[in-house]
């Protein structure tokens, strides 16, 4: 099952927040999150690397970004 | 496409840090004011005097250095397909948020950038407002943890997104029209300052350059003095304080090899040395910062993205500015102003209460569907 979540339009740090907060309590393996520009989608991905998480697809979906990361 | 963005390296951070570590320090050796060769929140105080909106005669100057943070980040921008116009993410609230970290940020005498530039200069006094700053990041920080948020942006047309940057060229272009003339209080309908630190700028041509060029890669990097403060406290994250501590690094050696470093706390250039103050002030100002969601500069730089909410945040802190003038809010080097105590009770209360009812919590389940692979994926760290 891959988690998702839709940062859309919220602006920093609650992209990385609500990232975070699944990467905790999650019991799923993969975590896709939405954003809609390309410092969250930055910070997102920084985050998810800190956490010993990794970026497995970082791709451009219309105006909006999706990044897939997998637990390590 | 994802193009790689070394600016948003580590490297690229302190690149950018060290880089406005030596350009602020020469913008003061050029002409601007004591410790000020860049403070986002005096810069915007001295436009509000020049367009009339105060009447403070010390603080009037159309600063350049504004306009070209603004319109360099709208260049970077433009040029690497991040001109987004959003907006509608609770626009008064951020006018609010703006006014009270300004008067915050004059209660203090200075944003989080002067602090910095205070500190590099030797003003032992900057130590309290950064402490200040921290201690307002953190409050911040704990509504974010309880789940505070100001809403989704939404996408905006571009002339939305062009507003503030349009205002700043028309800024620009009014600066150019009716230049400061010798020994003259206006030109034009623009208001100039004889003496004081508004009569105190570097030559047009550079403050502008450095404006533009400043814009440019902090709008690459992300450059954000409460970012630092906020992403170490909530997750350890040194990337943007990296950045931060760059500039009052380089700054230092620059002030020192330039003459321009004098250690103490007493008669420190446009600066008090009440020290509950300069600590409360920057209390205040940080924590509506980081509610908000930026420092100034980093609001001017979103703006500069199309994000007008950010644009409503910088019209909320020239608004302020002249509230803080006109009402004797702002602090001067004589120590604190007629009411400038009350108004950061006042402030405080306001941030508190925004901080309060924007507790909640956020639907966040995506609605897209699981989509087939895209093509041209590739992984970006």
């Amino acid at each position: 099952m891959i988690h998702k979540v839709d940062a859309r339009g919220l602006a920093c740090p609650q992209p990385v927040l609500l990232t975070m907060e699944v990467i905790r309590s999650t019991s799923d393996s993969a975590i896709e999150i939405l954003v809609d520009n390309e410092a969250s989608r930055e910070n997102v991905s920084r985050a998810a690397v800190t956490q010993g998480w990794k970026v497995d697809r970082s791709d451009e979906l219309g105006e909006d970004f999706r990044i897939l990361i997998k637990k390590t | 496409m994802t193009r790689r963005n070394i600016f948003a390296t580590l490297g690229g951070i302190v690149a950018v840090g060290a880089i406005i570590g030596v350009v602020a320090p020469y913008l003061q050796n050029l002409g601007n004011p004591a410790n000020m060769g860049i403070c986002v929140a005096c810069m915007e105080r001295d436009i509000a005097g020049a367009i009339g909106l105060h009447r403070a005669g010390v603080v009037q100057y159309l600063r350049p250095e504004i306009m070209g943070f603004v319109l360099g980040a709208l260049v970077a921008a433009l040029l690497f397909r991040e001109f987004k116009p959003s907006g509608g993410s609770a626009p008064m609230t951020r006018f609010v948020l703006g006014v009270v970290s300004m008067i915050g940020a004059l209660i203090f005498l200075g944003c989080p950038w002067r602090a910095i530039l205070r500190l590099a200069g030797g003003d032992g006094n900057a130590i309290l407002g950064l402490a200040g700053l921290g201690a307002g990041v953190w409050i911040g920080t704990m509504f974010f943890r309880k789940g505070y948020s100001l809403g989704r942006s939404y996408r905006q047309t571009i002339a939305t997104g062009l507003m503030l940057p349009l205002i700043m060229f028309g800024l620009l272009a009014l600066r150019l029209i009716f230049p400061p003339l010798e020994g003259a209080e206006k030109s034009g309908f623009i208001f100039y300052s004889l003496q004081g630190p508004g009569a105190a700028y570097a030559p047009l041509a550079v403050s502008l350059a450095a404006g533009l060029g400043i814009g440019f890669i902090a709008q690459r990097s992300r450059f954000c003095t409460m970012g630092a403060i906020r992403d170490l406290i909530l997750f350890k994250q040194f990337h943007l304080m990296a950045g931060f501590l760059a500039l009052l690094i380089v700054a230092l050696i620059v002030n020192i090899a330039l003459g321009q470093f004098n250690p103490g706390f007493e008669a420190q250039p446009v600066a008090h040395t009440l020290h509950f103050w300069n600590f409360a002030g920057m209390l205040m100002a940080g924590l509506a910062f980081a509610l908000a969601g930026g420092c100034p500069g980093r609001q001017l730089f979103m703006s500069g993205e199309g994000n007008s909410d950010a644009g409503v945040f910088v019209m909320g802190m020239i608004f302020g500015a002249a509230l803080a003038h006109n009402w004797g809010l702002a602090s001067s080097p004589a120590g604190l102003g007629e009411y400038g105590a009350v108004a950061f009770f006042v402030g405080l209360a306001v941030c508190l209460g925004i901080g309060f009812a924007n507790l909640k919590k956020l639907k966040v389940e995506s609605p897209v569907p699981d989509l087939a692979p895209l093509k041209n994926s590739k992984i970006k760290a």
